[in-house]
């Protein structure tokens, strides 16, 4: 594949970039044409089922999504370990192969402990 | 190639994507309507036929409401973010043997990082809105992408370690070199694909970011008009990208026999996919917040380990 085909690629990349943020942005200005705007200060309240809205709703929220998205980092970071190793499989073998099982067995070791630590509830 | 091809390719992908948005809802309605022995959509044009664009045109006329207290530079950017990348991730798909945009070597990289952004827009948009509905709607739904995105990239690399290739055509014709599509020697990889793929794009049983009947309309509770169209734009364009996607690497992409040719035989393999998220919201009822991040956690994930251990295993075994 020469050099110029690889830029091509990434060209198409940034065209349907440039498209896929073009469309929302154009449907939205031309929308303006066509729908009315008549805002008043009942029409624009925060909904809350009918009811006038008590306090602000961004507030802090339960650490549990917080433990979650720690998790998330550490399983996501492992995975983008273990694509390059499934490219490459062929060539590594059996000594790729134990390596990865040894690096997959200590991500399950972690996993459990959280199981057992019952981070994985969620109350 | 020159330019103008190329920008005609990507006009032409979109204009069919908004195509296939219309009759996707349609057929959707339709599907839910007969399963529930109805008629679904049938007074817009012959069969139902302009009822989406019915639809459309009321949303483009709808008045723009952004609440006082929402933050507005987020609120306007959040359907922007939504959509963006779940049309960008079209440029890597491989419609037939011909009919391709970018022919990238990390093509099931490119497509998983660039998809999970759409959960940026729900997460923006749920926070800007102020709204108690919308941050419940979107800090749940984020939750529950974050953690079936794990076993939805765990469950693909079953299929990489097999073809020994990212590149998204490289798999198709790994399967017609071999004969067999990977659904047979991935099947375990499949199913956890189809589960995960579900929660990812928050539909039914796992819709629980947008819980009508507890969250109003979750993490969009606050959008309206055209602003909201774009969120579910966003949503049946990302359920397409899913099932294109499952269709190359499970179903063998535009593999068939050549009565057909290759981009037929990878639409109709795509129906199949949006067919069976009309069949699953229309049978399963809702689950549950702490049984689906439990499930996620406990069986999907040890799942697609044992899986690319499995595959890894044969591969370097059989010597496949």
């Amino acid at each position: 594949m020469g050099l110029g085909v690889y830029f091509d690629n990434y060209i198409y990349v940034l065209l349907f970039l440039t498209l896929g943020v073009a469309l929302p942005v154009g449907a939205l200005t031309f929308g303006r044409l066509l729908r009315p705007k008549n805002p008043y200060a009942e029409k624009i309240t925060t909904y809350e089922s009918g009811i006038s809205p008590t306090g602000d709703a961004q507030i802090r929220y339960h650490v549990a999504y917080y433990i979650v998205a720690l998790e998330f980092v550490i399983f996501d970071v492992e995975t983008v370990f273990l694509y390059p190793w499934a490219v490459a499989l062929d060539q590594l073998g059996w000594v790729g192969l134990n390596a990865m099982i040894i690096f997959i067995a200590i991500l399950g070791l972690g996993l459990a402990y959280s199981w057992k630590k019952k981070v994985l509830e969620w109350n | 190639m020159d330019l103008l091809y190329m920008v005609l390719f990507a006009v032409v992908v979109l204009l069919g994507l908004l195509g296939g948005v219309t009759y996707a809802i349609l057929f959707e309605r339709k599907v839910i309507g007969w399963m529930q022995i109805r008629n679904g959509p049938n007074r817009h044009g012959p069969w139902g036929l302009f009822q989406t664009i019915a639809d459309v045109l009321k949303l483009l006329m709808k008045e723009d409401i952004i609440p006082a207290a929402a933050d507005r530079k987020i609120f306007v950017l959040a359907p922007i973010l939504a959509f963006a990348p779940s049309f960008t991730v079209f440029a890597v798909l491989s419609w037939s043997d011909t009919l391709y945009a970018a022919d990238l070597n990390i093509g099931v990289l490119y497509f998983l990082g660039v998809s999970s952004m759409t959960m940026l827009g729900v997460l923006m948009g749920g926070w800007s809105s102020n709204n108690k509905y919308s941050l419940l709607g979107s800090i749940r739904g984020v939750a529950q992408m974050v953690s079936y995105e794990i076993p939805l990239v765990l469950s693909v690399l079953g299929v990489v370690i097999l073809s020994g290739t990212m590149n998204l055509r490289g798999i198709v014709q790994y399967q017609d070199d071999i004969g067999m599509w990977f659904i047979i020697p991935q099947f375990l990889g499949f199913v956890i694909y189809l589960i995960s793929a579900i929660a990812e794009l928050n539909r039914s049983p796992f819709d629980l970011p947008e819980a009508e009947s507890e969250l109003v309309s979750g993490y969009h509770t606050e959008y309206s008009g055209f602003r909201y169209a774009f969120f579910m734009l966003a949503e049946y364009t990302y359920a397409i990208a899913i099932s294109a996607f499952a269709t190359t690497l499970f179903l063998g992409g535009w593999l068939g026999p050549a009565f057909l040719p290759g981009i037929v035989w990878f639409i109709l393999k795509m129906c199949i996919f949006m067919f069976i998220w009309f069949w699953l919201r229309a049978t399963l009822p809702r689950a549950r917040v702490d049984h689906l991040m439990q499930f996620g956690w406990k069986v999907l994930i040890p799942l697609a380990l044992l899986n690319i251990v499995i595959t890894a295993v044969i591969k370097v075994w059989m010597g496949w």
